[in-house]
């Protein structure tokens, strides 16, 4: 539902369990594409998303910092580990940010939602990371932590265990 | 798309073979009687309780000020108000969101609210409406009144006519509306050439499923983009809380609905659509329209109408016996003339209602009366009051038997000319069929059917 990609692909690129273990044991998300006016959607993510105690790192080719964190221009520059690279670009520069993505030795590759590349899935596959694409990583961790449903959206959790709204 | 995926048609909702690991809870796609169970509500930490809980208040503890801002931002999830949501009815959301197969659902105060609320998000002053004419009276006036008062010109056209359809669009024309089943006439809408028309034209078409419910047809499943019901009527199912619930399918790209994409100017040029992607028709019609019209359920009829929920295929199922047998009993009935049943070989939509809700066409249904004494709307009046079981009352979709004359309740704002296209007459009688023992319901109505012949 909602997503261009095949059942299949969706399967391979959308599976609830990687989706959920990448959330679980991720601390640092280092975001390429970021933007620094506050209304974009990225804003919107990043915000939710170091609220609930992630560690943000802005890349961002001019910015100095966003969101109170010191932006760097590249992937390259981050001067600490890196757990997850969310993506918030075109699909033609997403293999290059996959390339990034190994080099800097990141757990996961994940493309937000409306983005595709299957070249980028390949270059992170083959170096050993997760991938999601076309996802936003808001919505996933709202799905299963509760947030997503308070405002009335279809999470699909079913549970009849006490208090497991948790990613 | 397939009309057909009640419960098991994707690998993962198979039972793995012996051996096999199980797909994880989150992976698997569970039944639709499972989901009128469990889906929008997970047992609360804090106590347990395994009924949903009635969160009866008006607001919510912010975390913190920051929290606070980023919350009325729409930057955070959570509870801000009731007006807007609520924990209660978060779960009567999520659950019709997941039986319709939606994205996502918002709760109304009524069906009426529902209609407004969903239509409003998309309509600004000279735009046009094209709607099916086969309506509830109620959306009738909606559109040609009350719509007329914010310079929104509704136009009507026969429900399976597309090439009427066709011609009734124009450049400001902003939305499609219809009935699954056409109240009262039971006519049943087409929707695969309507949806191809929509498509054609980049509108988005609004479906009115309240006869049907989820569990007998999901327009979203034959690629309907919006559905708005009543919850009042079979949903609730008991006749005791009035509600309204809208689901957007998520397929259809609000970023063509300049309403709906264009910044908005109360909250800081925020476009919906392009920030929460295939929610963001409903952020904005929950964070704009819902907050400004103050169309919110409330917590106590939201737990009602859940209850509700819990037994609907039983109680859908039984529904839909039942009328079967009533149709059946009055169109061999000397003094009637004719039925409108589609589940009747004889309704002119026996076939679309077979190949859009397999499971029953719903137990509403008219039926005129053929007296030879006095005149069509004498007859049903006298027919009226020597019911001594159906209930004469103005709803539909209660557990009890239900009996109305549309003439003179419902439908009398309309003109006489409203009237005939609605597909309206003098002496017709809506019936909605409860889950009585049908000897019971035979007997009544022969009895009050003799009292017009003498």
């Amino acid at each position: 539902m909602n997503s261009s990609l095949s059942r299949e692909q969706q399967e391979t690129y959308q599976h609830p369990d990687t989706i959920r273990r990448i959330l679980r044991e991720a601390n640092t998300i280092a975001m390429v594409g970021l933007s620094s006016k506050s209304q974009k959607a990225s804003q919107f993510v990043a915000t939710y998303l170091q609220y609930k105690g992630y560690n943000l790192i802005p890349v961002h080719p001019k910015a100095d910092s966003i969101l109170g964190n010191t932006a760097y221009p590249t992937l390259e520059d981050i001067p600490e580990p890196v757990d997850v690279v969310d993506v918030f670009r075109p699909p033609r520069e997403c293999p290059t940010y996959a390339e990034q993505a190994a080099t800097i030795d990141a757990d996961a590759l994940w493309l937000q939602l409306g983005i595709v590349s299957l070249d980028a899935a390949e270059i992170a596959e083959a170096n050993g990371l997760d991938i999601v694409m076309d996802r936003c990583m808001k919505m996933e961790h709202g799905r299963y932590q509760g947030g997503m449903h308070a405002v009335g959206m279809n999470t699909g959790v079913i549970s009849a265990k006490r208090g497991r709204r948790t990613v | 798309m397939s009309s057909d995926s009640s419960s098991s048609s994707s690998p993962s909702s198979d039972p793995p073979p012996n051996g096999a690991p199980s797909a994880s809870a989150a992976a698997r796609e569970f039944g639709f009687e499972t989901r009128m169970l469990h889906a929008g509500h997970v047992p609360d930490a804090e106590t347990g309780a395994r009924a949903v809980p009635i969160y009866q208040t008006t607001s919510y503890v912010f975390d913190d000020t920051d929290y606070a801002a980023q919350l009325f931002e729409l930057k955070q999830y959570g509870n801000i108000y009731t007006r807007i949501n609520n924990p209660t009815t978060a779960v009567f959301e999520e659950r019709m969101a997941a039986l319709s197969n939606g994205v996502g659902a918002i709760a109304t105060a009524s069906g009426m609210s529902a209609e407004l609320v969903a239509l409003m998000t998309m309509l600004e002053p000279g735009d046009e409406v094209v709607a099916s004419s086969h309506l509830y009276g109620g959306t009738r006036t909606l559109f040609t009144h009350t719509f007329d008062k914010l310079s929104v010109d509704a136009h009507f056209v026969e429900p399976n006519d597309v090439e009427a359809w066709d011609a009734a669009i124009t450049d400001d024309t902003k939305v499609l509306y219809a009935e699954s089943i056409g109240n009262p006439q039971g006519s049943v809408l087409d929707f695969e050439p309507l949806v191809e028309l929509a498509d054609r034209h980049d509108l988005p078409l609004v479906v009115d499923n309240t006869f049907c419910t989820p569990y007998l047809c999901r327009p979203i499943d034959w690629d309907v983009p919006v559905v708005v019901q009543s919850a009042t009527k079979f949903l609730g199912g008991h006749g005791n809380s009035i509600g309204g619930v809208i689901i957007d399918g998520g397929a259809f790209d609000f970023n063509k609905i300049d309403t709906v994409a264009e910044p908005s100017e109360s909250y800081h040029g925020l476009e919906f659509p392009n920030t929460f992607g295939h929610q963001g028709y409903l952020m904005k019609a929950r964070a704009e329209t819902l907050r400004d019209t103050g169309a919110s359920m409330s917590p106590f009829n939201a737990f009602m109408l859940i209850q509700g929920l819990e037994t609907l295929s039983v109680r859908m199922d039984r529904h839909v016996s039942n009328a079967q047998t009533v149709a059946e009993y009055l169109e061999e009935h000397e003094m009637v003339a004719n039925v409108a049943y589609p589940g009747l070989p004889s309704s002119p939509y026996h076939d679309l209602a077979q190949k859009y809700m397999p499971k029953g066409p719903g137990a509403i249904f008219t039926f005129e009366l053929d007296p030879d004494a006095m005149t069509p709307r004498a007859a049903g009046e006298t027919f009226i009051e020597n019911l001594q079981l159906f209930s004469h009352l103005a709803n539909v979709g209660d557990a009890r038997s239900l009996v109305l004359h549309p003439a003179s309740t419902t439908h009398q704002q309309l003109s006489e000319d409203e009237m005939r296209t609605s597909g309206l007459t003098p002496g017709m009688i809506r019936l909605s069929i409860g889950l009585e023992d049908t000897d019971d319901l035979l007997w009544d109505l022969d009895q009050a059917l003799h009292a017009i012949s003498q």
